[in-house]
């Protein structure tokens, strides 16, 4: 666990783990330091900027917040809520994920909505929730040409990961299903319904 | 114009700009919509933050009031009510309703005058505040145009209306703003990591040896840089992880990548150095073909 400068107004904190990256990220959210501008969680990493704050004083502070979310006791943000997300099974690369991973199409939404998903971290596009506990069963590689255009509500999967395209985009992962549920809506407080740590349920 | 969070200002509605002419590529900014990263929306803002915040100052405005960022000038706007602009960035021919106006100042354009600008002899971007601001409709409390994300109002279009927010209380109080000269090439600091280790010893060396120029491929989310490049001393790939502003993003091929404005939040190639803040706005003023050198400060900023 190290905390390395990124920036004169950056730290970037490595966790050593994404549930360490979730805890320390509640801690920051439940009481922020002065001058944070962004917390912003990774796979094994939390970087803060911060251009306000005293700068050796938020470095102690870091570093004593990460020995407390090496503790598994501590909540992770978004702990205590479950998302679900309801599904309708019927994405154009279904057939090719089930040929892919040796199963029917039946099975693949099966163990796709008996995975226990914790969103990760947000990247790509705003609203778009890296969503990690995806079966090992189904982790297949991308498309080997993404598509132009992917549309909002598609449910996707791509190597360890699975997601819910919040908006229109091009796209390379591979195409299960559809939701009416909205993930990302820019009128709404907060605008994205999968905040770092949040837990995932799909419901076929 | 998307967003429907903030309800239409009236008095917004009596005074508006028109678009004679965007130029090559004009975007309303303001200073962007920090606090969501972690939701992966990019900051966005303008580019070079203290060329806006000085035109905004210039006429009386809060400095973080929405203006025009022009890229390589050509934008013309119609004030059919009049107002007082001012002009900042890369310096580029100013008419105000036919006569020439200075840059760094403020003027007034007289209505149903014009304001008109050239294209700047070097530098990239040129500001334009109007008192009172730019009053498009704020998506997650701002009006910037984010070209990586599309949140935010479309880049300026020729016939396009852009409603203009009420003067505040505040008069203009300042004639005329000294800008310092930038060598050319500008010299640009660099503070090292997070992910130096990521790279061969030399690496930060190479990185200042320099000079690198600028690629056609840059825009607000970045500028590509040719020169020498940066080998890595580890295999493998970097997880994702957060980006500050600035981050000197190297790529496979070694070329680096200097993160501006419209940058994504998150990336998974390995950061060797990032930019002083102060100097962002240097690199947001090169264009194509232009060339710089870093810099790493006497004492690295190690903890």
């Amino acid at each position: 666990m190290t905390i390395r400068a990124a920036g004169e107004h950056g730290l970037l904190v490595e966790t050593g783990s994404l549930e360490a990256a979730h805890r320390l990220d509640a801690l920051l959210r439940a009481a922020p330091p002065a001058g944070v501008e962004e917390i912003v969680p990774g796979p094994e990493t939390v970087l803060v900027v911060a251009p306000g704050a005293d700068r050796p004083r938020l470095a102690a502070l870091l570093a004593g917040l990460l020995r407390t979310a090496g503790e598994p006791a501590v909540p992770a943000a978004g702990e205590g809520g479950t998302v679900e997300i309801p599904v309708v099974y019927d994405g154009e690369d279904l057939e090719a994920v089930a040929e892919l991973s040796g199963m029917t199409a039946g099975e693949v939404a099966a163990r796709h909505a008996a995975s226990p998903f914790v969103v990760g971290w947000l990247g790509f596009a705003p609203g778009f929730a890296y969503l990690v506990g995806l079966d090992p069963a189904l982790h297949v590689p991308r498309l080997e040409v993404p598509r132009t255009a992917v549309p909002p509500g598609s449910v996707a999967i791509a190597g360890p990961y699975s997601a819910v395209y919040p908006s229109a985009s091009p796209g390379g992962w591979r195409l299960l299903g559809r939701t009416d549920a909205r993930v990302w809506d820019v009128t709404a407080d907060p605008p994205a319904t999968l905040a770092p740590g949040t837990r995932v349920r799909f419901r076929a | 114009m998307t967003g429907r969070r903030e309800p239409p200002d009236e008095t917004a509605a009596r005074r508006w700009a028109e678009v004679v002419s965007p130029g090559p590529y004009a975007t309303v900014q303001d200073l962007g919509r920090p606090g969501y990263a972690h939701l992966g929306v990019p900051r966005s803002g303008a580019a070079d933050a203290p060329s806006l915040r000085l035109a905004n100052r210039l006429v009386g405005n809060p400095e973080g009031a929405a203006g025009i960022e022009a890229t390589f000038g050509g934008t013309a706007l119609a004030f059919p009510e009049g107002a007082w602009v001012a002009v900042t960035g890369a310096a580029c021919p100013v008419t105000a309703a036919g006569r020439p106006a200075a840059m760094d100042c403020p003027v007034w354009v007289s209505p149903g005058g014009e304001l008109r600008l050239g294209t700047p002899r070097e530098g990239l971007r040129t500001y334009v505040a109007v008192r009172g601001g730019v009053a498009v409709p704020a998506v997650l409390g701002s009006r910037s145009t984010d070209s990586l994300s599309g949140l935010g109002p479309p880049p300026l279009r020729t016939g396009a209306v852009l409603p203009l927010g009420r003067a505040g209380a505040s008069a203009p109080i300042v004639d005329q703003a000294a800008r310092p000269p930038v060598p050319r090439p500008p010299v640009v600091r660099v503070l090292p990591g997070p992910r130096d280790d990521w790279f061969e010893p030399g690496a930060l060396r190479a990185l200042c040896a320099g000079p690198y120029e600028v690629t056609p491929e840059s825009n607000r989310v970045g500028v590509r840089l040719s020169g020498a490049p940066l080998r890595r001393a580890r295999p493998g790939e970097l997880p994702s992880e957060g980006m500050p502003l600035g981050a000197v993003q190297v790529p496979p091929g070694g070329r680096p990548i200097v993160f501006l404005a419209d940058h994504p939040p998150t990336g998974g190639y390995p950061v060797i150095a990032v930019v002083a803040s102060a100097d962002v706005a240097l690199v947001a003023q090169l264009r194509p073909g232009d060339r710089l050198r870093f810099r790493l400060p006497g004492t690295p900023a190690r903890l």
